[in-house]
């Protein structure tokens, strides 16, 4: 259960004898060091109460914050497209798909609460430019067939990396991951279903859905986050459960799950040198731009500015709706308060 | 949003000129970069029943001003897809929860208390309906 009363330690006792205290704070970290080993060596769950070493609860906090980020983020390419949809049901499709994103980002933001971190506190970061989000959604999206790429292939990929996070050592990450897990494979599915009738479809249609494809591909890759050997936290966060495969593990299953599906579209992958490794029984592709990636994460991508900016913009535009509902719910309080006093 | 052009071309000016045009102003000026606290919505459990006969079940929480607007999030977060016929929001500090620290004692006592389960009585074993 989502809570507040996150203290993880109980407080120190107040009084006099501080060695006391000093001990006795030193024993609980260790009985609860102890509880949290035995927890991660069973393959359990911690909750939201119980002790955990500073470290997990700030990776967790990192992981999970940004995660939320990017879904709420996340909407914008797709939500740009909505009132260009070519149908009537495009246009009721991407919407339920783009309020499924606004869904998944307050899941997160609720699971990460659960952290001590407070929710206007990560908006706050968001808006400030100080919190990151998945690098993706820097790119912009620029014809119909992108609809298609972003579907099949970044909500593909994301569901990739978030399968195995359904059994995340922190129950409220892994609970909010389920449910999301759930709503994502439509999304990959109606992406799908664009590119097929783009493939299908005139000359034109199907050269726009290859080149949708062709852009989004090595971007949808890197999703998975650096090579392993350059990816420093990645063996903390196995150790701990929270993580249980490596990121070019998962690139490499994606990799080998969209070498199938292309077929199915009639298209190809932007990528000569896709290829079953016989000895690794691995997929393997060519080489990524990860100085690209750097750049897109730290702020410079072709899209950053215009993502935060539109952030920035909804979230002063929604003001009035936040104080009139908060002045509204407090009117209510006061009326009710007067007629209990009434009675 | 613009109905024409792609808003996603990206670095366009044309996105900067359109958001400063028709912007009603509304109440006090509240900026993201205002100092003044903003009023924290209380967070609210929501509990959801995924069809009749069974209990409400939680669903994950939110924040909302009171109870109806958190009713009314709680059904577009949690029932976009008929996952429930009936919603409960409880509001998270109202809720009451054993202390985890006390794992051990507070529940120590069904322990050794195999006799209260079926599968204690073997004897039984073979006899039909039993
Ligand atoms: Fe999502
Ligand atoms: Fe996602
Ligand atoms: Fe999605």
């Amino acid at each position: 259960m989502a809570s507040q009363n996150l203290q993880s330690v109980p407080d120190q006792p107040a009084g006099p004898g501080a060695g006391d205290a000093q001990d006795q704070t030193a024993q609980l970290e260790a009985e609860g060091q102890a509880y949290f080993d035995r927890v991660m060596a069973e393959d359990s769950r911690i909750e939201p109460k119980d002790w955990m070493p500073a470290a997990y609860r700030k990776t967790l906090l990192r992981q999970i914050s940004q995660h939320a980020h990017s879904e709420i983020i996340g909407m914008q390419p797709e939500a740009n497209w909505i009132s260009r949809a070519p149908s009537l049901k495009r246009k009721a499709i991407l919407m339920a798909k783009v309020q499924d994103e606004a869904g998944h980002g307050l899941y997160l933001y609720s699971a990460a609460e659960t952290l001590g971190q407070s929710r206007d506190k990560m908006m706050d970061d968001l808006i400030a430019g100080k919190a990151r989000y998945s690098s993706i959604f820097n790119y912009p999206a620029l014809t119909w067939a992108d609809m298609g790429a972003i579907g099949w292939l970044v909500d593909g990929a994301a569901i990739c990396n978030q399968v195995p996070l359904c059994r995340a050592s922190y129950g409220p990450y892994g609970r909010a991951m389920v449910r999301i897990c759930k709503e994502e494979s439509f999304h990959q599915r109606q992406g799908f279903e664009i590119l097929l009738e783009l493939s299908n479809g005139t000359p034109a249609q199907k050269q726009m859905a290859q080149d949708a494809v062709n852009r989004w591909y090595a971007p949808a890759l890197m999703m998975f986050g650096p090579p392993d050997d350059d990816s420093p936290n990645s063996k903390q966060s196995m150790a701990w459960n929270i993580k249980r495969f490596s990121n070019d593990e998962l690139r490499s299953r994606f990799v080998g799950m969209m070498v199938e599906q292309v077929r199915v579209l009639g298209l190809t992958l932007p990528d000569s040198e896709v290829r079953f490794n016989e000895e690794t029984k691995k997929w393997e592709h060519g080489p990524l731009d990860w100085e690209e990636f750097k750049e897109v994460l730290a702020g410079r991508g072709p899209c950053n500015a215009q993502r935060l900016e539109r952030r920035r913009e909804a979230h002063d535009d929604g003001a009035w709706v936040r104080e009139a509902a908060a002045a509204y719910a407090a009117k209510q309080a006061r009326k009710h308060a007067e007629k209990e006093f009434a009675a | 949003m613009s109905p024409h052009g792609n808003p996603e071309v990206p670095a366009s000016s044309a996105g900067a000129v359109e958001s400063t045009a028709a912007k009603v102003p509304a109440g006090p000026e509240t900026s993201s970069e205002s100092s003044a606290p903003r009023s924290v919505w209380p967070l609210w459990e929501v509990f959801v029943r995924s069809s009749r006969g069974l209990s409400h079940v939680h669903a994950g929480s939110l924040h909302a001003p009171d109870a109806a607007m958190a009713l009314r999030n709680a059904r577009d977060l949690y029932t976009r897809r008929n996952e429930g016929v009936s919603i409960w929001v409880v509001p998270a500090d109202a809720i009451a929860a054993s202390d985890p620290d006390a794992k051990g004692s507070f529940f120590e006592s069904p322990q050794g208390k195999d006799y209260r389960h079926a599968t204690y009585y073997t004897k039984s074993e073979g006899v039909k309906h039993l």
